[in-house]
């Protein structure tokens, strides 16, 4: 079963970049995840990355810097609020899946 | 690239390993390359693309590819777009099949499952979900469940590497330099 698969990868990879070590604290990397609980530059960030990401710019990762983020915290928590909105999404796809095939 | 690391930030083995690649393609290296071998223990995705892209399904390999090819063009991100609308053209040896979809996926001369299924990765990509309903219409067209979960694994893939793409601000790269990136990953996966 392939959706089997890409669940397990998609848990293993959601443990790893949440719960795993990295430079980012585990609370900053799940409020990227989530797009909840961050703030200033860091929130602007994440919920651009989760919600439009072709708008995010050099002024707002320089924000990120300014706001004393290194270089490696910088790419986890953007790789954290990436993963964070495509999970939602594959959630709300197989959901609606269900929810269209009950009882089937 | 907007984070210096990941132009310059690899180990040793991977920079020679760039360096092999940029004599063996007469390429630079593409940026998603730089981006999977950055700390290739954190976004650890690519077992999971390769499994949405080249595993097991009902779809094949020119499908999936557009599929990806929409997701990235529904996000915005042109990068992906200009790479897997390449891929999906070389599987299909059908590059007027993806323009037709990329410019007008409700009139595009494809197979309606297909176009079904299509519309809903776009739907979910624009609007961030969707309900049951956008469901039904694809299982209506003909399309199994399995081929709905294929599809939105498809979907999870690309909704993370786009959004890397973008925010990283990866360099475009020349059509050349994208066909012998679409060569490699038709022949090889993304393993």
């Amino acid at each position: 079963m392939a959706m089997a698969k890409i669940e397990a990868g998609r848990r293993a990879l959601v443990a790893r970049i949440l719960d795993g070590d990295g430079t980012a604290a585990r609370e900053q990397r799940r409020a990227a995840f989530d797009n909840a609980g961050l703030t200033g530059a860091l929130a602007t960030l994440a919920d651009k990355v989760a919600r439009h990401a072709h708008r995010v710019t050099d002024e707002d990762i320089a924000a990120a810097r300014a706001a004393g983020l290194s270089e490696d915290q910088i790419y986890e928590l953007v790789v954290c609020a990436a993963v964070g909105e495509a999970t939602r999404q594959l959630d709300a796809g197989l959901a609606a899946l269900a929810a269209a095939t009950d009882g089937r | 690239m907007r984070l210096a690391i990941l132009d310059r930030g690899h180990r040793l083995g991977t920079r020679i390993l760039f360096a092999i690649i940029r004599a063996a393609s007469r390429h630079p290296v593409l940026d998603v390359i730089k981006l999977v071998k950055y700390r290739p223990d954190f976004w650890r995705a690519q077992g999971i693309t390769h499994e949405a892209m080249r595993g097991p399904s009902a779809w094949s390999v020119g499908d999936r590819e557009l599929m990806a090819a929409l997701v990235a063009r529904t996000n915005g991100c042109q990068w992906c777009t200009a790479a897997h609308s390449e891929v999906a053209a070389g599987a299909y040896r059908d590059r007027a099949r993806v323009d037709a979809v990329l410019a007008e996926l409700d009139t595009a001369p494809i197979e309606e499952p297909l176009r079904a299924t299509l519309k809903l990765l776009r739907t979910l990509a624009r609007e961030r979900t969707v309900g049951a309903d956008d469901v039904r219409a694809v299982l209506a067209a003909g399309v199994s469940r399995a081929q709905i979960e294929d599809a939105l694994a498809v979907a999870f893939a690309f909704n993370m590497t786009t959004r890397l793409a973008d925010a990283f601000g990866f360099t475009m790269a020349t059509p050349a330099a994208f066909a012998s990136g679409a060569k490699y990953l038709l022949a090889r996966g993304y393993r």
